[in-house]
Order: C-alpha cells, then sequence, then structure tokens
C-alpha cells in the first residue's frame, strides 16, 4: 500500500513538473514581451531594458524557469517601482497590471469557486442518481425514455446559453428571482442563495445528464450479476437487494468520476462564473486572458492541473478504500 | 464464429475497456439490417437531416446571403432606433421580410447572414479537428496496442499526461498567447492536441484483444507483415467503433468551439461565429431576447443532433451485433 501511494505521488510530481514546463516554454516563447506592456505608452529603450533586469527577464529561459519552481518553494522577492515586494512560497508570481500577489488574488477567489462547485455537485449528484435509479428500475418503459431524452437535451445545451435562458425566464419575463446582487452570507442568507441558485442550476445540468446515463448502466449491469440473483433466489426483500447487494457496486464507480469533477471545478468554472459575474477563480481567468496579465493565467493553469492531479490521486485512494476487489488487487 | 456483443461505452467503464467483437461472416447481411434500421429509425433521421441543412448552409452561405439581400458585415442603421438605445425596430429583435431573423442591436447586422457564416466556423473547426483526432487517435491506439512495449509505454504516458491536463484552462491560456493571424487553424491544432487520446485508449484497448485472435494469428502464420495485420486485420474490425465515436467526438468540438469563441479567444471579430455570436448578445438579454436564442438555439440543435445520431448509431451497431 505505501509502495503504491509512493510510486502514484512520484508520478504526481513528474505531471506537475511537466505541466509546468509546458506552460512556463508556452508563454516564454510565444507570448509578447510582459517589459513592454509593463511600460506603458511613455517609453524608451533604456526603461525596457531596465525593466527586464528587474524582473529578470534578461536571463536565460532555464534560469528564469528555475527561479519560478524554486519560488513556489521558498518565495522570492519582487522589485517594483523601486520598492521591494516579497512573495512568500508558494509565489505563484506577482501581476504587474493589478499590483497584487496572484496568490492573494487566487485566495481571495476561491471560497467563491468552492461555493458554486459544492452546490452544483449536491445538485447533480441527488438528480443524477434518482434519474439513473428510477430509469434502471423503468428500464424500456416510459420513464427510462423520459430521462433519456431528458439527459439528451441537457447534455446539448452549452451553459451559457442555459444562463441567458434561465435569467431571462426567471428574472425577467417571470421575475421570480431577483436581479443577482454581490451580498455576503452573513448579511443576508436568502439573497445569497438566491444569487447562487442559478449558477448552481446550470453547472449542475450537463453533469446530472452524465451522472443519470452513467448510474443508469452501472445499476442495470450490477442487477444481471450473479451475487444479485444469488441475493434474490435465497428469498431477501427486494429493498434489502437493493441496499445491501445491488447499489454499492452500482455506485462505486460514481464516486470516481465525482471526486474528479469537483477537482476540475475548483479550478473554476470559467463560463459559469463569467456569464453570472461571480468572482471566481474561472473569473480571474477569463479577466486575465482578457488583460493578457500572464502570470494570472500560467497560475491559474498550475493550480487547476493541481487540483485535478491530486484529486484523482484522492479518488483512486478512496477507491481503495470502498471496493473491496481493488483493494486485493492493489495489495497483491 | 459467434462472439457476445459488446456496448462500445466512451467513458462509462471505469476499469474494465469494452472488447470489440464483431461476426465476420455475416457482414454484408448485418451490414443491410444495420441500414435498413438506420433509416427507419425517426430520431437518427431527424439529426441527420438538420445535419445536412446547416451543412448546406455553411457550404452555400454566400449564395443563400444573396437572395436574403443582406451581407454578414454590412451595417442596416434603418433597422435599429437610435433614440431607443439603438435596439432593432420592429418586434422580436427587428424579424421582418427584409432580414428573416432580425438584426444585431448596436450595429444592425443581419443575423440570419451572420448565422450562416457562423455555421461555416462550426462546421470547419469540429470537422476538421474531429477527422484529425480520429486520424491521431487511430494511428496512435493501434501502434501501442498491436505492438506493446516501449512503443505502448511511451503513448500511453503522453496520453494520461495529456488527460489530466486542464484541457478547457489550457486551451484558453495557448489561444489567448499566441498571435491570431489564422484563428480557425489554430483552434483545430488545439482541441486535436487533447483530444485525440480519448479515442486512442479505446483504440488501444480493442486492439490489444483483436490481435488475440484467431484470424490474426492465422494472418500471422501465414507470413503476412506487420502492416498487413494492422491494416487489413485489424483496423477493419474496428470500424464500428471509430464511427461511432467519431460522431460523438463532433458536438464536444463543436461546443468547445463556442465556447472558446464565447470567452473571446476563438473567432476573432468579424468573422461571425455562434459562441461569439452569443456572447455579445449576453449583454442584451433582458430587451432583446432574440438575439441569444436564435444562435443558441442553431447551437443547441446541431449539438444535440450530433449526439442523438451517436447515439443512435451506436445501439443499432449494438443491437444488430446481438440478433447477428
Amino acid at each position: 500500500m505505501i509502495r503504491f501511494l509512493g510510486s502514484r505521488v512520484l508520478g504526481m510530481l513528474v505531471v506537475l513538473f511537466l505541466v509546468t514546463l509546458f506552460t512556463y516554454v508556452i508563454f516564454f516563447v510565444l507570448s509578447p514581451d510582459p517589459a513592454v506592456q509593463i511600460c506603458g505608452k511613455n517609453c524608451t529603450p533604456e526603461r525596457i531594458e531596465q525593466i527586464r533586469a528587474n524582473l529578470g527577464l534578461d536571463l536565460p529561459f532555464w534560469q528564469q524557469f528555475w527561479e519560478y519552481i524554486s519560488g513556489l518553494f521558498t518565495g522570492r522577492e519582487y522589485v517594483v517601482a523601486g520598492a521591494v515586494v516579497t512573495c512568500p512560497a508558494p509565489c505563484l508570481g506577482y501581476s504587474f497590471q493589478t499590483g497584487q500577489l496572484v496568490s492573494e488574488m487566487i485566495v481571495q477567489r476561491l471560497p467563491i469557486s468552492a461555493t458554486i462547485a459544492i452546490g452544483a455537485a449536491i445538485l447533480w449528484l441527488i438528480g443524477g442518481l434518482i434519474g439513473g435509479v428510477l430509469s434502471a428500475v423503468h428500464e424500456g418503459r416510459f420513464t427510462d425514455k423520459f430521462f433519456a431524452g431528458l439527459t439528451l437535451g441537457a447534455m446539448s445545451i452549452p451553459n451559457y446559453v442555459l444562463a441567458l435562458v434561465l435569467q431571462f425566464v426567471l428574472v425577467v419575463a417571470l421575475g421570480w428571482l431577483p436581479f443577482p446582487q454581490a451580498v455576503p452570507f452573513a448579511e443576508d442568507p436568502g439573497q445569497w442563495f438566491l444569487n447562487f441558485l442559478m449558477p448552481w442550476i446550470v453547472l449542475a445540468v450537463g453533469y446530472a445528464a452524465v451522472y443519470t446515463r452513467l448510474t443508469r448502466a452501472n445499476v442495470i449491469e450490477t442487477l444481471q450479476e450473479n451475487f444479485v440473483r444469488t441475493a434474490n433466489a435465497k428469498g431477501l426483500s427486494s429493498s434489502l437487494v437493493w441496499r445491501r447487494h445491488a447499489l454499492r457496486p452500482a455506485l462505486t464507480p460514481i464516486v470516481t468520476i465525482f471526486g474528479m469533477d469537483i477537482a476540475g471545478l475548483l479550478g473554476g468554472a470559467v463560463i459559469t462564473e463569467t456569464v453570472f459575474g461571480l468572482n471566481g477563480v474561472g473569473k480571474l481567468t477569463a479577466d486575465s486572458i482578457s488583460s493578457n496579465d500572464q502570470p494570472v493565467i500560467m497560475a491559474v493553469t498550475l493550480l487547476s492541473a493541481f487540483f485535478v492531479i491530486v484529486g484523482n490521486l484522492v479518488v483512486d485512494l478512496l477507491y481503495t478504500a470502498i471496493d473491496p476487489r481493488v483493494r486485493t488487487a492493489a495489495r497483491a | 464464429m459467434t462472439i457476445p456483443s459488446t456496448v462500445i461505452e466512451v467513458e462509462a467503464t471505469p476499469g474494465g475497456d469494452p472488447v470489440l467483437a464483431e461476426s465476420l461472416e455475416s457482414r454484408p447481411a448485418a451490414g443491410r439490417k444495420l441500414l435498413h434500421g438506420f433509416l427507419t429509425d425517426v430520431p437518427a433521421m431527424l439529426s441527420l437531416g438538420y445535419i445536412v441543412l446547416i451543412l448546406l448552409m455553411a457550404i452555400f452561405a454566400p449564395l443563400i446571403v444573396l437572395v436574403s439581400g443582406w451581407g454578414p458585415y454590412e451595417f442596416d442603421q434603418t433597422a435599429i432606433d437610435p433614440n431607443m438605445g439603438a435596439i432593432p425596430l420592429g418586434p422580436f429583435g427587428g424579424i421582418s421580410a427584409e432580414h428573416w431573423f432580425g438584426v444585431e442591436p448596436g450595429s444592425g447586422r443581419d443575423i440570419f447572414a451572420r448565422i450562416a457564416y457562423g455555421a461555416r466556423v462550426s462546421m470547419t473547426v469540429a470537422l476538421s479537428a474531429t477527422f484529425l483526432t480520429t486520424i491521431l487517435g487511430v494511428v496512435f491506439g493501434l501502434l501501442a496496442g498491436y505492438f506493446g512495449g516501449w512503443i505502448d509505454t511511451a503513448i500511453s504516458r503522453v496520453m494520461e499526461f495529456l488527460m489530466a491536463f486542464p484541457a478547457l484552462i489550457f486551451m484558453i491560456a495557448i489561444l489567448s498567447a499566441l498571435p491570431s493571424d489564422n484563428r480557425i487553424v489554430l483552434l483545430v491544432v488545439v482541441i486535436s492536441l487533447f483530444g485525440w487520446p480519448y479515442l486512442a485508449r479505446i483504440v488501444r484497448s480493442q486492439t490489444l484483444s483483436l490481435k488475440e485472435r484467431e484470424f490474426v494469428e492465422s494472418a500471422r502464420a501465414s507470413g503476412a507483415s506487420g502492416a498487413h495485420i494492422v491494416f487489413r486485420e485489424i483496423l477493419p474490425n474496428l470500424t464500428s467503433t471509430i464511427v461511432v465515436m467519431a460522431t460523438l467526438a463532433v458536438p464536444g468540438y463543436i461546443g468547445t468551439e463556442a465556447g472558446l469563441s464565447f470567452l473571446g479567444v476563438g473567432v476573432v471579430p468579424p468573422t461571425p461565429s455562434w459562441g461569439q455570436m452569443i456572447a455579445a448578445a449576453a449583454p442584451w438579454y433582458a430587451v432583446d431576447p432574440m438575439y441569444f436564442l436564435i444562435p443558441g438555439m442553431f447551437l443547441f440543435l446541431l449539438v444535440l443532433s450530433f449526439t442523438t445520431l451517436g447515439d443512435r448509431i451506436r445501439a443499432l451497431i449494438g443491437s444488430s451485433e446481438v440478433r447477428a
């Protein structure tokens, strides 16, 4: 088990390093010179040279990359307009456009992204499981066909279109929901909840469809297994068969996907946050792209990769804990 | 030689990858039955009809625009109301005999013409990306599955690496960093780069099981070369998988292109794209809902059609194999 964990962590670090390198190369090679951007309009070649020297942009590629990597672990210092800015570890860089440390910008926004992700996850998990189990129970009948059509539609509607439709119908046409206003939870929990309701629904719809299909397929498959047949044959009540024998193996694979999906969303739901103007990490990504704020884009990419890769590892461990078959395989 | 059939499932089988099985002797009969089943399948036919309609619209956009009277880049100042914040004149976003789908608020450009030209972007990007990912996925999947050893290890590692990436955020990052000369080519390359491992993984696992089968062994025993076995013996058995996977990949790529254009890193104005139109319509959603509803509807129906088509083909292949 420890060897398994060790090799997984090592593999994770290698992938993270490669992601960092890959991202860094792309920005190093392709992006316009940040010194020119910082310098602004009244710029002289000497001034640009000075900025480049301050930022270490005149150093060779490997040295710059090394500074970035070591900054992640030990922190680093930036000279900004004559003053020294310390960036403690893990230093994700300094945004010259906003004059803020990138890690601070992200930490401010992370709670909003987490709120969106978790709220949506609760919705889609409940919706997907109920829809999937109902479809499986009524396989081939009306309920099954109804959910099949519904999931096809839900999978096909782009979330920004759904967001606009919902806003138009619920806010403008019917007036059921108030216009979203930024309110902290402590101030007005009711308004806070209503604000997040639409983003949650919009984000959850696509996932709920995928979970419905997955649950349906898994439950149908499990019901045909020999151990379920045995349980039925030895006269267990059908509710006991469901709870003890059918649901657990059917739902185990869902744990894997669920963990991965949440991890993926912690890096920010770019489109949903942008459409609803929620200041999460995803909105930060979109904003920094339109202003070409490279340290931020770089940091957000890294952060998302980090969440996905760590999520992957955590899910693998959870999976081993839940499913006895995997546990024995990992031990062998 | 009857072999139990399995479902060609894309992502829903963590742990065990599916094994393709097909009855080789009854191929022509099964093919006819499949075609008949396909032609009498209402959802599949409706989807195909819509896809063909959009394809024709994309191909003949310049001609259609001649008939409708307004080009995608022409401003019609008479169709918008300058005193009302430049919203379109008339009901439903200015829908009239002059402008079939109304006009854009602010500029007065004809929405019908922009939808027709936007279809070109959607179809070009999605179909090219599907073509490229299919080629890459099949070649790398076959190589990894058939030859095994270090080739398999290398390809599998690259695939794991690409699939661990936060693809959307990384696509955004690459597209925003790269110069914007030819966005369409760039979109195709970036989408394909992150798309091929999903097909390659399935081709690989099916090749792994196919290469152990009797007909491959007999070909090898009769002295066939590696290339002959891969292309003549294994590849034909993968056709149905590849068709289904490719059809199901198209809607994903249409959505990705529209999403990237929506975020402003895809196709840049003035070239119209559906995603970009929806982004432009977002600030107007309360006063002129038709502006986002029309491109939104076209996009939704196109994605829905490809998904339905892929689903139906998969179901038909699955059921015909059971009967064969």
